[in-house]
């Protein structure tokens, strides 16, 4: 007779010491799981309720400015440090960490209508109605010194709109007519014009450092190639866009905010229809900002409210709004994919998570995994009316 | 044109070529400068055609023939961990939902893989008994194989004489360990039977007729004369639930934390002891229920009757989710594997079937035995149990293949009350009518637990995270069906649902709308002025939905009026415009 009976040694299933882990022996025989299903369904709907739970996305509001801001900078070396214009001509550098204005000094005389950091961010260049293009320092001034310029430009056309190339000196205006620059020299290398109409925003492409996009008060987008001596592409829209984003990952894409409340999504290849249409605004979008990573992309409206929107999705993941903000005009996604910046009409800048529900800090692996495990349950069962 | 800018090769001649395209682009432009009119009509154009221009990467095959990678998986260990055949692709439209499709389904293959390749890490093995030439396993006793294995084994045999109070019937916790006997007479005992520790022991003064554990061994139910009782581990009555009345079997429904109740008068309950409240009650109409079993597989509750009849309950149906004639006489007896696939059941003509409960349209086998059996039991390696007035048989493989002898015998002196076998356990614990007996059953229960779903060595503080952990991750009674994974599963309404919706809307009463308007500051509409904003809103609200109720309705009738419509005349365009 042979005979054997399951007899476990009570050592191998418990620690030694109170100081151990506790042994967990697993077995991932489907048997010994049932409602597999179910159980999963309920890790979902639980993982939607405590995201609820904990979306709280406001983080600061950074006050200071005593006109409305009209546009923002991020710096592309630093992250913590951001420059804000306002309508009154004066510049604010913001520590984002500290929650605190570093500096600010009154730079123009007039609505300042851009700014941009220079790739290697030390310096920064301001626009404005007053016809200049002044280049400041991002060092603070020593004590007792003022804040002067490094260069001012003085233009022969009223300018609306910036943008630096990402490599190189470079950088463009708009305005009536699209202007290229070279940090060095106080007239434009070049001049582009299509059309009579003038022009309220340029972008350059941030892979492809030779071709610019610009909205036009004709309601039109127009690509430039700066190796070219004219402009190459015209888009016209049944209304006017306010802004444009590069996608910063598939630098051939670019998102235009449109007066007619919505945002559409281009590819440079084939421009006869938009890729997609972002719908859900219920104004016009005044801005938009892809996030670092190109999966994403945020936009400030006249109706207050801030959307986040996935690129291929067409109507927004998110919303923020809250009591006292008003009119948006400007938002940025900052570069560590975290925060969301935003300006708007009643002085404030304000600063949003990115991610409603999500921790700040550092997250321990395994809260990392939990989170992650429930991030993938969230999409398995994502077509339940309960869990979207 | 700006296409091949992109995609700048290195090369000095590609280089050159380029700038030649370039230059000869740049002539070409002041020609051709294109503008688009938009349609803002989104008409979404995938990226589809321009991103399949973009050349695949060539995979590059082993450099080193001699270590070809990873040992293949067999087969049958495959099929033991998968979730079954993937999904067809062949009616999916677009190329992104099918490549989305693929990657989730090379996913599913490789943590199927996994967890097949993670089967080598178990520590123990399955018990088993062999007989050599001229024995016959069935001859072997108790007490010879108690001898012949190790000492801690031979100390799951072992039998308790309680004489007074009997006949006994036992549970065992879901992890094994913890064992509840409950005599007729009012005898109530819990112990650790590993080490046999008692926890308490009390006499309820009152007939038991059932004992359950609930999720966890601190606490339990008892079906006394009146009512159900719980208790916990000391002894002390924790609730009398005086709704669950003449209660004659109880099952616990460990996921969906549901104690499921059968009473004398047909009603069956089930109570959800998280919240302590009766999820549903109703009358079966069947008469006295003296036979309950759960499906551990998908939660639903198999009542055995008098008719021969089997029929299977869910908490959100009325009526029975299936009603299976297994028997042409009296059943005496049923259980559910615990993995869900077999169902024993025993009538008193002597016979005994197997069923599949999946499928239920026809036994796989049909036995006809010496006598008729009183109670079975299906153990986690499906050895099958059968009760005999004062006989226990076990039996093997009985499930797949006829078998005609059995694998084991013990013999009592007195009747048998109930058995069960204990989970992760070699052990079959015998109720009798003067105590309690553990039996050796080598190879009936799964010898590797999961720590995370039910483990015999758990601590203090892991017991009461696992209570947390479970009681979060409680399923909704709703929840029961007959197929678990039904929740996966994508919801299509049929053409007869739409249509049967639509027509529902005929005869649908306007919604009342229980409109309560914010309050404002002071001074700002008093309550006439509420009281209007109210009637303004509802009276709205009835409008809409009598415009939803008229368009159904036109669109009914057009239906009807389009089929015995007149062919149409050149002068109808004359005729005024409806």
């Amino acid at each position: 007779m042979k005979v054997k009976v399951i007899s476990r040694n009570p050592d191998e299933y418990l620690r030694d010491t109170k100081k151990d882990l506790y042994k967990v022996p697993r077995n991932f025989d489907p048997d010994l799981h049932p409602f597999e299903a179910a159980r999963e369904y309920v890790r979902a709907l639980n993982a939607v309720k405590l995201e609820r739970v904990f979306a709280k996305p406001f983080v600061t509001s950074l006050d200071g400015h005593r006109d409305a801001v009209s546009c923002i900078a991020k710096n592309p070396t630093e992250l913590s440090v951001l420059v804000s214009a306002s309508y009154d001509g004066e510049v604010r550098v913001w520590d984002l960490a500290q929650r605190k204005c570093l500096r600010d000094f009154l730079a123009h005389e007039g609505v300042i209508r851009g700014v941009t950091y220079i790739p290697d961010g030390n310096q920064f260049i301001t626009l404005a109605d007053d016809k200049t293009i002044k280049t400041w320092k991002t060092q603070m001034p020593q004590f007792g010194e003022d804040e002067e310029p490094v260069n001012t430009i003085l233009s022969k056309t009223v300018i609306g709109g910036i943008s630096h190339c990402v490599r190189g000196t470079k950088f463009a205006t708009c305005g009536e007519v699209c202007q290229l620059w070279e940090q060095t020299r106080n007239e434009p290398i070049r001049t582009y014009q299509w059309g009579v109409d003038s022009l309220h925003d340029v972008r350059f492409n941030p892979v492809e450092c030779n071709i610019l996009a610009a909205c036009a008060s004709d309601r039109s987008i127009i690509l430039y190639d700066t190796r070219d001596s004219g402009p190459i592409r015209k888009v016209v829209m049944k209304m006017r866009t306010n802004r444009l984003s590069w996608n910063p990952m598939e630098a051939f894409v670019f998102t235009s905010a449109n007066e007619d409340y919505n945002l559409y999504t281009f590819d440079t290849r084939h421009l006869k229809h938009p890729t997609n249409v972002h719908m859900d605004h219920v104004s016009a979008v005044t801005d938009v900002d892809y996030s670092p990573t190109g999966k994403e992309f945020v936009s400030g409206s006249y109706d207050r409210t801030i959307r986040i929107f996935e690129c291929d999705k067409g109507h927004s993941r998110d919303v923020y709004h809250t009591k006292r903000m008003q009119r948006l005009t400007s938002v940025k996604w900052t570069l560590d994919n975290k925060y969301i910046l935003s300006g708007s009409d009643e002085m404030n800048i304000r600063v949003w998570k990115a991610r409603a529900s999500e921790k700040l800090g550092p997250l321990k692996p395994r809260e990392r995994l939990a989170l992650n495990y429930s991030e993938a349950l969230k999409e398995k069962y994502a077509h339940h009316p309960q869990i979207d | 044109m700006a296409k091949t800018r992109y995609f700048v090769s290195d090369d000095k001649k590609a280089k050159e070529e380029t700038t030649k395209k370039v230059k000869n682009k740049i002539h070409n432009t002041k020609k051709k400068e294109r503008v688009y009119n938009v349609k803002v009509k989104p008409n979404v154009w995938g990226r589809k055609r321009e991103d399949s221009k973009i050349k695949k990467v060539k995979q590059i095959s082993n450099p080193n023939p001699k270590y070809p990678g990873k040992a293949p998986v067999p087969k049958e260990l495959l099929e033991k961990y998968s979730r079954g055949d993937g999904i067809n692709k062949s009616g999916i439209k677009t190329g992104i939902y099918k490549k989305k499709l693929e990657h989730k389904e090379r996913n599913i293959e490789f943590t199927t893989e996994q967890a097949a390749r993670v089967e080598i890490l178990l520590t123990e093995d399955t018990g088993y008994l062999e007989a050599e030439d001229g024995e016959t396993t069935t001859q072997f006793t108790q007490k010879q194989i108690a001898d012949s294995v190790d000492i801690a084994a031979a100390s799951k045999s072992f039998d308790l004489k309680l004489m007074d109070f009997g006949p006994y019937c036992a549970k065992y916790t879901r992890n094994g360990r913890h064992l509840l006997l409950g005599g007729k007479k009012g005898h109530v005992a819990a112990f650790d039977w590993f080490t046999k520790k008692l926890y308490c022991e009390l006499n309820v003064m009152e007939s038991v007729h059932d004992v359950c554990w609930l999720h966890i061994e601190t606490m339990f139910a008892i079906a006394q004369k009146e009512w159900v009782y719980i208790y916990d581990n000391q002894g002390i009555e924790l609730h009398c639930l005086k709704r669950l009345n003449r209660v004659t079997k109880m099952e616990f429904l460990p996921y969906h934390f549901l104690l499921a109740t059968a009473s004398d008068q047909g009603y069956l309950s089930w109570l959800d002891i998280s919240i302590g409240e009766i999820v549903t009650q109703y009358n079966t109409k069947l008469g006295r229920l003296t036979m309950l079993t759960q499906n551990p597989y998908n939660a639903v509750l198999c009542l055995g009757h008098a008719k021969g009849v089997v029929s299977m309950w869910s908490p959100n149906t009325r009526d029975p989710l299936a009603k299976i004639l297994c028997h042409k006489s009296t059943m005496t007896a049923l259980h559910v594997d615990p993995k869900g696939l077999y169902m024993a059941t025993a009538a008193t003509d002597r016979s005994l079937k197997i069923w599949d409960v999946r499928k239920l349209s026809g036994p796989l086998q049909s036995y006809n035995l010496r006598s008729a059996p009183t109670h079975v039991a299906l153990s986690q390696k499906s050895l099958l149990a059968l009760g005999m007035g004062n006989v226990v048989e076990i039996y093997r493989d009985s499930c797949t293949t006829p078998t005609r002898t059995p694998y084991l015998r013990h013999r009592f002196n007195i009747p048998i009350n109930s058995f069960n076998f204990c989970p992760y356990e070699d052990v079959l614990g015998v109720g009798t009518e003067w105590g309690f007996t553990s039996l050796l059953v080598p190879g009936a229960g799964e010898p590797n637990f999961d720590a995370l779903e039910a483990n015999p060595y758990q601590t203090k503080s892991q017991r009461q995270e696992s209570e947390v952990k479970s009681l979060l991750e409680k399923i909704q009674p709703d929840l029961i069906t007959l197929d678990p994974t039904s929740i996966a599963e994508i919801d299509i309404p049929t053409l007869k649902d739409k249509v049967e919706a639509k027509r529902k809307l005929l005869f649908v009463k306007p919604p009342k709308i229980n409109y309560e308007p914010r309050r404002k500051g002071k001074g700002k509409g008093g309550s006439a002025k509420i009281f209007k904003n109210k009637k303004i809103v509802q009276e709205l609200a009835k409008k809409e939905f009598v415009k939803d109720v008229k368009v159904v309705t036109t669109e009914m009738r057009s239906k009807k009026v389009a089929k015995n419509k007149k062919p149409k005349n050149v002068l109808d365009r004359f005729l005024p415009k409806k």
